[in-house]
């Protein structure tokens, strides 16, 4: 649905649910290039986006230990989900069997919901009248709260906050978001300047975290709810 | 045509990182740093983009009725609301704000 607010055909929007299958990837895809992003720097940022799945694949090939015919189709399917009921496994079968059963059935519904809402969107015409701008945000929040448990990842999302906006004005589309991307190793370099993470944690919060905290709490409220 | 090359990077990329891990040796991945910033990049990206597609329109900063919707989804995170719900709710008080305004 947000994938046809963002401008692309039926077709497009299932084929990035059939060949990504990653819903992180497609959120940022489509709204990268509903911002007006080109479509290399739109891409790039939805491939990193999917790195984490090269982490659940690494866990995953030790429990599951796939034959090697096998793992090519079984790649398709290493997402959040699938990884998190594999994981919960008792048994390598019971592992196996929670990864091809949650596979499957993921696959099978999110493809269909994708036809549906592309369907529902263009019925419904101008998607903005309905605030449904507002869904691929709150989707990207909702996926981002869960990981700012310490300072470092909320110094990061302050910092790439900051840089994401700031130079909105002046890059050309897709490269502010290339250039926040850049938040997360400063942010572990500063850290690496420290002692530790519990001295770390202090020296980068009052000079990078607090002052962007600071200053974009008036203007982003979601930012200051965090 | 631009969206197409888009799609098809991305399922390229995609489908590569999750087979990689798969065949890629353990061990290689498995060192401290690569490990951390790679669970810091998402954090960075999905902090611009929901900025970017919250403020920005086109080359500008905006504060519009999306900000209000933004706000009412964390408020909904704060209170453990399910995704769907935290998502309605920024779309309803977009929608809604919207309105009002004209």
């Amino acid at each position: 649905m947000t994938a046809a607010g963002g401008g692309l055909t039926l077709w497009q929007t299932c084929a990035l649910s059939l060949l990504v299958f990653t819903g992180a990837s497609q959120f940022a895809l489509v709204g990268a290039l509903a911002a007006g992003g080109n479509p290399y720097t739109a891409a790039a940022g939805a491939f990193f986006l999917g790195v984490r799945n090269a982490f659940y694949g690494l866990r995953l090939s030790q429990l599951l230990a796939l034959p090697r015919a096998v793992r090519p189709l079984a790649a398709q399917w290493v997402i959040d989900e699938t990884t998190a009921v594999s994981l919960a496994q008792p048994t390598r079968r019971s592992a196996r069997i929670g990864f091809t059963v949650t596979g499957l059935t993921l696959y099978v519904l999110w493809n269909l919901t994708t036809v549906l809402g592309a369907l529902g969107a263009r019925a419904i015409g101008d998607t903005d009248a309905w605030g449904l701008d507002a869904a691929g945000p709150a989707v990207f929040l909702a996926l981002l709260a869960p990981m700012l448990k310490t300072t470092t990842e909320r110094a990061t999302a302050a910092l790439a906050v900051l840089l994401g906006l700031g130079l909105l004005p002046l890059l050309p589309s897709g490269v502010p978001v290339l250039v926040a991307a850049l938040a997360a190793p400063a942010v572990l370099w500063l850290q690496g300047r420290g002692k530790g993470p519990e001295a770390t944690g202090r020296g980068v919060g009052p000079e990078k975290s607090a002052a962007p905290a600071g200053a974009t709490a008036p203007a982003h409220p979601s930012e200051d709810d965090r | 045509m631009n969206f197409w090359i888009a799609i098809a990077l991305t399922a390229v990329g995609c489908y590569a990182v999750k087979l990689a891990g798969l065949l890629v040796p353990a061990g290689v991945l498995e060192r401290p740093l690569v490990k951390r910033l790679a669970a810091l990049l998402p954090v960075a990206l999905l902090a611009a983009l929901t900025a970017q597609q919250t403020f920005a329109d086109g080359h500008a900063l905006a504060l519009d009725a999306r900000a209000a919707g933004l706000g009412a989804a964390a408020v909904a995170l704060l209170l453990r609301a399910p995704f769907l719900l935290v998502v309605a709710a920024a779309v309803l008080v977009t929608a809604g704000v919207r309105a009002m305004s004209g």
